[in-house]
């Protein structure tokens, strides 16, 4: 359902902020997230910042696949 | 892009296809609750990399394929009347109704106009004070809280002239309902974007009650195929508990503000699901407060009564008891350019998603 | 439902396939008609022609890299091109709804002369009609061209047999074109620096034809993107193809705003884009020609045939996963699910 992917916050202006997604600019509501900072990655759903993406937990994934030991 | 490309690794994804294979001792079922993993399953080729015994179903998680029918024509009739804007999604306007969809009206010149957010509708009616401005609310959790912000900054502008025509649903009462029904799964792929809103708590009765492993999942193919892996373990260690996979993005709270202001704005109420019948409390409209924005207590319209599905089993589907290769018309009297069920119109639709991506068989 | 006409009919998709043989083709009806190639291959007193045309009702008249003027020039000598042909001349016809900015169309005018210089065709013959307010959308253009068939592109023209293992080469980016017009439209609001790809690619094609590589097929893509155009191939050319989606070149921004509305860039318009099959000998000559023009810098094979009796095309995914890839169907619409 809900498409989603994670941009970054270039500038804000009251409780619009403009994000960048690879380059490309769009204005997405950030009424939804507290404390939104520039240079944050947000998930953006249907113009809105739904989310911030936590870098520690995104690096933790990766790592437990990495450590993972080969079954064979 | 950061926080995709990492989670499309061939390298780490095959590290995790070997471990599935070798994990897979019995056979196993898992539904993905959500349309965008079915096609983010689709679109990688997941299935074509997993060992057979492990069977993936698609749900209901699709909001324009559980969108009941009425719902459109409702809308076909708001998008009738003169001096009426419809703001849509562009999910919405190739949705059949009974005799018409919303692509259809837009030819015959009613005023239809995609939007990618609620607050776009907002400035709409905004510019045109003569105009009715109707927002075609759908969407689960993650999005009925910014349908809920557009009705807020309504109400702080005082606009008159926008409305919103609710069809938002909320996933775990679907969820219940489809083990209700006796669908044999043997745990949840659950929704990775409408759990960033809700946090993980929602699963913890479907974990417990049903004792149903759940994993909230990312979308990209590490996302899943560590999802699947996660699964595979629960059953084999017969636990049913709640496991975040996607942590980079849902924390066990969700978001709190997006929740409040839902609250806010939102009441539960009992709700047609398109092909799955009634479900209790699984539908958010305005709270009496906000009535003077809901479109159904504000504009009346006469609405053509709603024809049902002709030999379509999207509902059958949608509850994870038949694939759409099980239907008669899947691909010969139903498919993207001239669809019967909703399954087949939405991007993310089980039977889209078939269509467009799959045929193992043809494959191979 | 069925029987109006909807977008989806004029999209280069699976819809419009159905009307042009269930209505062009059952009533014309001419074997050259038939073949459904981007150009009728004639023959007059012993010369080889190439005849085409085509329409072009872009909204908005004027996006990045390009409007709707260079459109109707590239687009009809691309199909000439594409066939071997060297594009010698196009008529221009003109609908024009009242009112139109006569300033506005000289400046598309314009357009089209410097575009047709560029390319070495000359325009000789052309129409004018005006149609009352509303009966159109300020001005449609259609270009119909000629072109002979030099001594040298005889056998790329007389269509060789493909061959397991030829491969497949995209001369750069998808998608450019779509993103580009739809960004210059009020209701996509994203903000970028994409610019249409728009482009007359006679010189470039010219210079593979002269060097006598074994180019076995080519066909520019236009509005259903390289998805459909591959289908179109592995239908009408009964082979199979695979192609490996991290070979696709795609630039960062048109996959960001794909990601973000829910578009596949596989089935994105392109109006400067070629795909070429060739021997997998020829490949890296045919690369290292394409790469000495502009308009062939990011040039890549992106797949393969992989069976000479078929009809489908596969993508292997980014993890190895493989998915079949089908027709566009209708237009893509932004999405939110």
């Amino acid at each position: 359902m809900c498409l989603s992917i994670p941009v970054r916050i270039e500038s804000i202006e009251g409780s619009e902020a403009v994000v960048s997604i690879n380059g490309a600019a769009y204005k997405a509501g950030i009424h939804l997230i507290d404390n939104p900072q520039v240079g944050d990655y947000v998930l953006l759903h249907a113009g809105f910042a739904i989310q911030k993406i936590s870098d520690h937990e995104a690096r933790e994934t990766l790592e437990l696949i990495k450590q993972m030991k080969s079954p064979f | 892009m950061k926080y995709v490309h990492e989670y499309r690794n061939k390298e780490l994804s095959q590290k995790l296809i070997n471990k599935i294979h070798h994990s897979a001792k019995g056979k196993y079922t898992f539904m993905e609750v959500c349309g965008g993993h079915t096609m983010a399953i689709q679109k990688f080729g997941i299935p074509s990399l997993l060992p057979p015994k492990i069977k993936l179903l698609s749900g209901p998680g699709c909001p324009v394929c559980v969108t009941e029918k009425s719902y459109i024509d409702t809308a076909i009739a708001y998008a009738r009347l003169s001096n009426t804007i419809i703001a849509t999604f562009g999910d919405l306007m190739r949705i059949p109704g009974s005799t018409s969809s919303l692509e259809l009206e837009k030819a015959r010149g009613s005023d239809v106009t995609i939007v990618l957010s609620a607050l776009e509708a907002l400035k709409i009616a905004q510019n045109k004070p003569d105009k009715k401005i109707i927002f075609l609310a759908i969407g689960f959790e993650t999005t009925a809280p910014g349908s809920a912000v557009a009705v807020v900054q309504a109400s702080k502008a005082r606009v008159k002239n926008f409305f919103i025509l609710s069809a938002h649903k909320l996933m775990p009462p679907a969820m219940k309902a489809i083990v209700d029904e006796g669908v044999k799964i043997d745990g949840y792929i659950c929704p990775g974007h409408v759990s960033t809103i809700t946090g993980s708590a929602i699963y913890d009765d479907i974990a417990r009650k049903y004792s149903l492993p759940c994993v909230i999942s990312g979308f990209e193919p590490l996302d899943l195929l560590q999802t699947i892996l996660a699964l595979v373990h629960q059953v084999n260690e017969k636990h049913s508990t709640v496991e975040i996979q996607y942590a980079r993005a849902v924390q066990p709270n969700g978001n709190p503000k997006a929740k409040a202001i839902m609250k806010q704005i939102f009441c539960e109420t009992d709700s047609e699901w398109r092909g799955m019948g009634n479900i209790p409390k699984s539908k958010l409209v305005l709270s009496e407060k906000y009535q003077q924005y809901d479109a159904e207590k504000m504009i009346p319209v006469d609405v053509e009564p709603t024809i049902s599905d002709k030999g379509c089993i999207c509902g059958e589907i949608l509850k994870g008891l038949k694939t759409p290769l099980d239907c008669k018309l899947f691909g010969s009297g139903c498919t993207p350019e001239n669809p019967e069920g909703a399954c087949m119109v939405s991007g993310e639709g089980a039977c889209q998603a078939y269509y467009r991506y799959q045929s193992q068989t043809e494959i191979t | 439902m069925n029987d109006y006409i909807r977008p989806g009919h004029g999209s280069g998709g699976k819809l419009m396939h159905e009307l042009i043989h269930d209505i062009f083709f059952r009533h014309f009806g001419h074997h050259e008609l038939k073949k459904g190639s981007d150009s009728a291959l004639l023959q007059s007193n012993g010369h080889r022609l190439a005849f085409t045309t085509d329409s072009f009702v872009v909204n908005p008249l004027f996006f990045p890299g390009g409007d709707i003027g260079k459109l109707a020039v590239c687009g009809t000598v691309n199909d000439l091109a594409v066939c071997g042909a060297i594009p010698q001349y196009l008529s221009a016809g003109f609908i024009l709804e009242e009112g139109f900015s006569i300033a506005e169309l000289e400046k598309i005018v314009i357009s089209m002369a410097r575009e047709a210089k560029n390319s070495g065709v000359n325009i000789v013959t052309g129409d004018t009609k005006v149609v009352h307010k509303g009966m159109a959308d300020k001005l449609f253009i259609n270009t119909s061209g000629i072109g002979y068939i030099p001594e040298y592109a005889g056998s790329f023209a007389n269509n060789r047999k493909i061959k397991k293992g030829d491969v497949l080469i995209i001369n750069g980016t998808l998608g450019d074109h779509a993103i580009a017009v739809l960004s210059e439209r009020e209701d996509l609001p994203f903000q970028s620096t994409i610019k249409s790809d728009c482009a007359c690619l006679n010189h470039l094609i010219h210079s593979l034809l002269e060097k006598k590589l074994h180019i076995k097929f080519m066909r520019d893509l236009t509005r259903g993107g390289l998805a459909t155009c591959l289908n179109e191939i592995a239908q009408a050319q009964a082979i199979d193809i695979e192609i490996n989606e991290t070979r696709i070149p795609v630039k960062a921004s048109v996959e960001g705003i794909c990601e973000t509305l829910g578009f596949d860039p596989l089935y994105l318009a392109n109006e400067g884009k070629v795909v070429i099959i060739v021997s997998a000998e020829d490949a890296s000559e045919v690369i290292e020609t394409l790469k000495a023009d502009d308009l062939g810098k990011e040039s890549t094979i992106i797949g393969k045939v992989t069976s000479e009796n078929g009809k489908k095309v596969i993508a292997e995914s980014a993890i190895g996963g493989k998915r079949l890839l089908q027709m566009r169907t209708g237009e893509q619409l932004p999405r939110i699910c």
